[in-house]
């Protein structure tokens, strides 16, 4: 029964892929539209008070979730339809040869929606040295792919606001290029391990895709199941967090150790931040706290970005290609971009 | 018999990868050897980029994510029936 479903669920889309996508999109507007409505109207018909503590918590979660949830599946749908036209294999074709500067931009901005797993960075990594990327270029395509995508920014768009996400955006990926023309700059290429080194170079190329736009709807629907389906527990508990402070804790409770009036608490952040190993969506319930109750902005971004962009299991994968030396001058570049971007922010809002 | 190698750094997906090869395998009744490949220098012999990746008879016929049913169900159909 269940199997049948779905083979009929995933056929009609299959056969008629701009029926199914024009159709999608007016749902997921109208769906998004209704939202607001159906939340007052469900917290209603609930026996609080709406202008009580508890009423504002609630309404705050039965709208903020689906709201959410809804923009995720939507972008993440979306993304996973653009990105199949991004593999690993055409950004390295794009790469390939190319002098530094402009290739950081490039390769940080191709880090946003080449589809990256942290567990195949060290094929990345080795496949894009092969093809003679310039190692500074590496890195910033490094950088980027986990710490900017789609799924940081649609959670920041959607419990921040679009001011949040765009200076995220625009802070990680400077972060990623400064940090990858400093490491280019440094000419480490002699602290690749020996076998990376020796590897034959390879004349970077792929094969044309031709995707129909059923199979590009299918990735998005692979994207969906992948991402919305492993990342929502993390959102519902950011957003409870998020709803039970609503009121339970003083606003000004974080400022007093997280405001922007204390030096170190952007270096503190980033100190705490680093090891820690999650993805964007598993740092966003933290993020929500800190924010809701009066933290800099600055201070809590640094957070996020720490947190994503280094981790110790990633450092760990990564000595299997590097030599300490360079994994040093990684961490210690990046932190260093992450901890500017923190001050800077601090001083400019 | 397929001899068939799954490529990665034992991630979640390349467990899956492998649980959803054995899985197609038993339901068609086609035998397969599944060898896992973890070593990294192994895995860069076969040039791909993301993992897992697959390779049967020694042909790389996917590499990044977890492969779709269908793409599985294609791999074991084809071929010989040896």
């Amino acid at each position: 029964m269940n199997m049948n479903m779905t083979a009929v669920a995933r056929k009609w889309p299959d056969i008629h892929p701009r029926e199914f996508l024009v159709m999608a999109a007016v749902f997921w507007v109208a769906l998004y539209w209704a939202l607001a409505p159906a939340s007052e109207a469900l917290v209603a018909a609930l026996p609080v008070d709406r202008a009580s503590h508890l009423g504002g918590a609630l309404q705050f979660f039965v709208y903020d979730t689906p709201k959410v949830l809804l923009l995720l599946t939507g972008i993440v749908f979306v993304m996973g339809m653009v990105n199949s036209a991004f593999t690993p294999e055409r950004t390295r074709v794009l790469l390939a040869g190319r002098t530094e500067g402009v290739a950081n931009v490039m390769a940080a901005s191709l880090g946003v929606v080449t589809p990256f797993c942290s567990c195949s960075a060290v094929p990345l990594f080795i496949g894009f040295v092969q093809a003679g990327v310039p190692l500074g270029v590496t890195f910033s395509f490094l950088i980027a792919a986990p710490m900017v995508n789609e799924v940081a920014l649609t959670l920041l768009f959607g419990l921040f606001g679009w001011r949040i996400a765009l200076l995220y955006l625009g802070l990680g990926l400077s972060v990623a290029i400064l940090a990858g023309w400093v490491i280019g700059r440094l000419k480490m290429e002699p602290y690749l391990e020996d076998w990376v080194r020796d590897m034959p170079r390879i004349v970077a190329r792929a094969d044309a895709l031709r995707l129909t736009l059923s199979d590009r709807v299918e990735a998005g629907f692979a994207a969906v199941r992948e991402i919305v389906g492993k990342v929502w527990p993390y959102v519902l508990v950011g957003i409870a967090i998020g709803a039970a402070i609503h009121g339970y804790v003083p606003e000004t409770f974080m400022a007093s150790f997280m405001g922007k009036d204390k030096w170190w608490a952007v270096p503190l952040a980033v100190i705490v931040g680093v090891p820690m190993y999650t993805n964007a969506a598993g740092v966003i319930p933290i993020v929500q706290a800190l924010l809701a109750k009066g933290a800099a902005l600055g201070t809590v971004l640094a957070f996020m970005m720490s947190v994503i962009a280094l981790s110790l299991p990633e450092t760990v994968i990564l000595r299997k290609v590097l030599k300490v030396p360079l994994i040093a001058t990684f961490v210690a570049v990046v932190t260093a971009g992450i901890l500017l971007v923190g001050y800077v922010f601090n001083a400019v809002l | 018999m397929k001899n068939i190698k799954v490529l990665g750094t034992g991630c979640a997906n390349c467990k899956n990868t492998i649980k959803l090869l054995e899985a197609v395998a038993h339901q068609k009744g086609v035998e397969i050897h599944v060898e896992k490949v973890e070593d990294i220098q192994a895995i860069m012999r076969y040039g791909i980029m993301s993992t897992p990746g697959v390779v049967i008879d020694e042909h790389v016929v996917h590499a990044g994510g977890v492969p779709s049913q269908s793409k599985v169900e294609g791999w074991l159909a084809g071929g010989d029936a040896s």
